[in-house]
């Protein structure tokens, strides 16, 4: 029809140049209130600035929308930077924490760190002697094992509650979201007064994974009923429709589409336990070489390589302690992005 | 361009306007019953259903012929899908379900102790109201879905999968990426690509509850199309709220009505004898659009 007239395209919705002005115009104008109310008042120190700053951001521009555009454009403004600077306090912790971990455990990185282990070097001893081989191994190790046994039984919790919703439902519902609280000594403990003591009679990384284990049902549990509440009931139905059973549709139809789902559920409860240090210390003993046999012998881990290393004391042992933190910090965070790469990259058609 | 398409679709919808549902009911020849060899088809005897202490449909029987297209009508809450829901026992599913009377398919009673309920899917097929491929499968996996579900071995899988797509009237879209998702598919092509799916398992008895009621007008037409070709070798109940489609496509027209209490079936007979003297005068007034 109108295919003569040549138009431009606009973005009208957007903040206008004046307006873009304005808000740097904000923004420097806070900045300059943090800092002169921080020489002129006792109050000091970077919270000050930072604190002051946010307020005089989020009043000021408050203030600047009001006049321009009314008070629901003020109130909007107002909110929008109170988000926003609940967003900026969650993200700096977490960003000082991995600052922290990087900048002292870069030192102590080295190639011997990943080829030896500490059968023949002490803490204490210069940072090229030893290194932590067994501690990854160990930690690998104990992580796979708790993972062959906690998937499978939190999956079928999570399909018990929500495929058959048998008798037992509310029960068992209220059980797995008690044993989510439960702390990580009372899991090591339980373990070592239920089988090592009576039965085992000696380290093992197996006891470690057990214990492991018990803190990771109920996270992998819950999620999984989460998760798999949100597959429509058509899709069951349709499965059942075309002549399949229960155990049919459910393997065949519900578990793959929510599998991206089950994977973060995996995840969640791998980030659960690949820091914890308290069971591992009471079962597996910790061991400072490589123990590949997960059944027999005390068996390292990288917590328990921090822990030991920093008790150590020497600024030696320190570093090799901010290494280990670095490398398991490294290590979950691999485990992370593979298992979301292998969990959606099919979904992602 | 969006007028082109918008005239278009304008004729599509004037193409398919009757004069009178009655006409359109005569336009296609009645099939008379056991005049093929499919079985003797699908009786229900006093069927009653419930969801818990409301009785959602009380005492329909009605028989559905061997090879014909069967329309259910009436206005929504009547009961209508809960009956179809009783025939391959997906009814069942509801906690709280209850139902009473007998559901034959070739004089068996379906709901006889000791049947094999994974069978009577098998032979009585389903087609969901809201489009609803598996979502992890591709076009090709979602057809043959249910021969994986009930564990049939099938000796040309892909003969069956271009038969059924063919059948579903898909197949010329959808040929060349069959490895594609099912949910990368239009609402009206994923709709066909479920009739593909309930296809390849080859019911005696294809249940359709209101399978066109979220596509447009061309795909509803592709879908219409559909039913009339598969009536030549199988059952078809089909529930839905367009009197038009029901004319278009069915042979026989039953007219369901819940007075609030229980649904009932007030009226079964050749479609076009519904749309053009029906007996009863709840029927005449739906119908013709002075009631619900």
């Amino acid at each position: 029809m109108s295919n003569t007239t040549t138009a431009i395209p606009t973005t009208p919705w957007k903040a206008s140049r004046r307006e873009r002005a304005l808000d740097t115009l904000v923004f420097f104008a806070a900045l300059f209130v943090s800092f002169t109310l921080v020489a002129v008042t006792p109050l000091k120190g970077k919270l000050a600035y930072l604190v002051i700053f946010f307020l005089a951001y989020a009043l000021l521009t408050s203030i600047f929308k009001a006049q321009q555009r009314g008070s629901a454009a003020a109130k909007d403004a107002l909110v929008n930077s109170l988000v926003a600077i609940g967003a900026v306090i969650t993200v700096i912790p977490v960003a000082s924490i991995l600052a922290t971990v990087v900048k002292n455990g870069l030192p102590g990185i080295s190639f011997g760190l990943f080829t030896h282990d500490m059968a023949l070097a002490t803490p204490t001893d210069p940072l090229n002697n030893g290194g932590l081989l067994h501690a990854i191994t160990g930690t690998i190790i104990l992580v796979v094992f708790a993972l062959i046994l906690s998937v499978p039984i939190g999956i079928l919790t999570a399909l018990y509650l929500t495929e058959i919703k048998g008798k037992f439902t509310g029960p068992i519902r209220f059980l797995v979201q008690a044993m989510s609280g439960v702390p990580s000594i009372v899991a090591g403990l339980f373990i070592l007064s239920a089988i090592l003591y009576p039965i085992t009679k000696s380290y093992s990384g197996f006891m470690g994974s057990l214990s492991l284990t018990i803190l990771m049902i109920p996270t992998i549990a819950r999620t999984s009923e989460e998760v798999l509440n949100l597959i429509p009931n058509d899709l069951r139905e349709a499965g059942t429709a075309l002549g399949g059973t229960q155990w049919r549709t459910v393997a065949m139809i519900v578990l793959p589409a929510a599998k991206s789902g089950l994977v973060t559920a995996i995840i969640l409860g791998v980030a659960r336990i690949a820091g914890e240090t308290a069971p591992i210390l009471l079962l597996t003993g910790g061991g400072d070489k490589v123990n590949p046999n997960s059944f027999s012998g005390p068996m390292g881990s990288l917590p328990y390589y921090i822990w030991k290393s920093f008790n150590a004391g020497s600024p030696e042992s320190i570093t090799r302690a901010w290494a280990g933190l670095l490398v398991l910090v490294g290590l979950v965070l691999i485990l992370f992005t593979s298992a979301r790469f292998l969990g959606t990259r099919k979904v992602a058609k | 361009m969006t007028t082109s398409r918008d005239n278009e679709k304008e004729k599509m919808e004037t193409a398919v306007q009757p004069n009178s549902l009655a006409e359109v009911a005569q336009s296609h020849q009645v099939k008379v019953p056991g005049t093929r060899a499919l079985g003797t088809g699908l009786e229900t005897r006093g069927v009653h259903a419930w969801f818990g202490k409301h009785h959602a449909l009380a005492n329909v029987s009605l028989d559905f012929a061997a090879g014909t297209v069967t329309a259910l009508i009436g206005p929504s809450g009547c009961g209508k899908s809960t009956y179809i829901r009783t025939i391959n026992r997906m009814h069942e599913f509801i906690p709280g379900a209850a139902m009473a009377g007998e559901v034959l398919l070739d004089g068996k009673d379906v709901y006889a102790p000791g049947t094999d309920v994974t069978k009577i899917r098998l032979q009585i097929g389903m087609v969901f109201q809201k489009p609803n491929p598996f979502p992890s499968m591709t076009i090709g996996e979602n057809v043959l879905s249910g021969l994986k579900l009930a564990q049939i071995k099938a000796d040309n899988k892909d003969d069956l999968l271009e038969e059924c797509l063919e059948r579903a009237g898909l197949w010329s879209e959808v040929k060349d990426r069959l490895g594609a998702h099912g949910g990368s598919l239009s609402g009206g092509q994923q709709q066909r690509l479920c009739i593909a799916r309930a296809l390849a398992v080859r019911p005696q008895v294809l249940l359709m509850d209101e399978p066109c009621s979220a596509l447009d007008p061309g795909s509803t037409l592709r879908i219409e199309e559909t039913i009339r070709q598969l009536s030549d070798t199988m059952t078809i109940v089909i529930v839905t709220h367009n009197m038009q489609q029901a004319a278009r496509v069915s042979d026989y027209t039953a007219f369901f009505l819940s007075d609030g209490g229980p649904g009932q079936m007030i009226e079964v007979a050749p479609t076009s004898e519904i749309f053009s003297r029906p007996q009863d005068q709840r029927t005449e007034n739906y119908v013709t659009g002075r009631f619900g």
